[in-house]
């Protein structure tokens, strides 16, 4: 850029400056662009035009970007729709616990009935009885697969805050809070607390033992 | 020497349900003399005040995880040595090795039946 460009730029941001202080709004950043394009004249290169343009771009950007952020009402969102997502599965929770344990009670009460009944049948009772109880394992992994979901419903509320506020006055937030995860860092014990597996990606017992004898 | 079906078992589990099943499963091998802690600071309390032949635990719990309470475990003096069996539905590979350099003494990866149970307990403490 020309020295005479440098001097009429200075004058301009100056200018501006005076006007707006240091922080001028992205909305008004097309403005600013424009005034400069418009104020300038004679020693601007065709480099200097095509800048000028991408920053404008940019700024129209951003603004259209905002303008999209806030027609999808993010405050709703967190507000309506994660808050009650979270109730409903809190509520599945509380219900299949009180099944279980309605489940848990009957199935002591037969297995008491061993001790009057006696003979062939009582063994086989208490078979029964057991096989109950294995399969009330499933409150427990049904409650913490449920709970899983309940985490990730809250990562994304905290995202869309995040979001909400990087696209308020300080824009320059926006970059800090976009730092990519350490991918190689080692493992702390909040790393190890995964929960439950999906079915096609857990080990079984069998895998288990080996990776145990092995490791 | 045969197992003492009289010692004392600590199980624990943040889900009261999960805490009855392996209560009677226990029962139903045998074992009368069980006792519950929700979490791991609970039962480090239990451990520190109790003679426990078995600490039967999960994994994923607040605010002591069972990882934490078997570290706090095994570098207890008294403690050290007690049979310390994770039952978990954390069965990740690293999960595993973690537990296992922790000195976990065997692993049981949930939902489990009672034979499993039952053979670990075997693995740990030998036939009874």
């Amino acid at each position: 850029m020309s020295s005479a460009v440098d001097r009429d730029l200075a004058r301009h941001l100056e200018s501006l400056r005076q006007q707006t202080g240091d922080t001028v709004k992205v909305e008004d950043i097309g403005d600013v662009v424009r005034a400069l394009l418009t104020s300038l004249s004679g020693d601007v290169s065709a480099s200097d035009l095509r800048l000028f343009s991408e920053v404008q771009n940019l700024a129209n950007y951003i603004h259209n970007a905002k303008a999209e952020i806030a027609a999808l009402r993010p405050q709703d969102i967190q507000q309506q729709y994660i808050a009650s997502a979270t109730d409903e599965l809190d509520a599945i929770v509380g219900a299949t616990e009180n099944a279980t344990n309605a489940i848990l009670d009957a199935a002591e009460k037969l297995e008491s009935l061993t001790m009057d009944v006696g003979g062939e049948i009582a063994p086989r009772l208490t078979e029964q009885t057991t096989l109950i109880y294995e399969a009330c394992n499933f409150q427990d992994i049904t409650g913490q697969r449920i709970t899983k979901v309940v985490r990730a419903l809250k990562h994304i509320e905290e995202r869309i805050d995040a979001l909400v506020e990087a696209f308020g006055p300080e824009v320059k937030d926006l970059e800090e809070s976009a730092a990519p995860a350490t991918a190689d860092a080692p493992l702390s014990d909040e790393d190890l607390l995964n929960g439950p597996q999906l079915p096609d990606m857990a080990h079984d017992q069998a895998a288990i033992d080996a990776l145990f004898d092995n490791s | 020497m045969a197992v003492d079906k009289n010692m004392h078992v600590l199980i624990v589990d943040d889900y009261k349900t999960m805490l009855r099943i392996i209560r009677n499963l226990l029962r139903q091998i045998g074992f009368v003399n069980i006792d519950e802690a929700t979490d791991g600071s609970m039962a480090l309390q239990m451990l520190r005040g109790g003679n426990y032949g078995l600490v039967i635990s999960d994994w994923n719990m607040e605010p002591m995880t069972g990882l934490q309470l078997l570290r706090e475990v095994r570098s207890d003096a008294k403690l050290k040595n007690t049979p310390f069996i994770m039952v978990t539905a954390e069965s990740k590979s690293e999960n595993v090795i973690a537990a296992k350099e922790a000195g976990v003494s065997n692993y049981i990866v949930k939902p489990f039946n009672a034979e499993t149970l039952q053979a670990k307990m075997v693995s740990v403490l030998g036939e009874f």
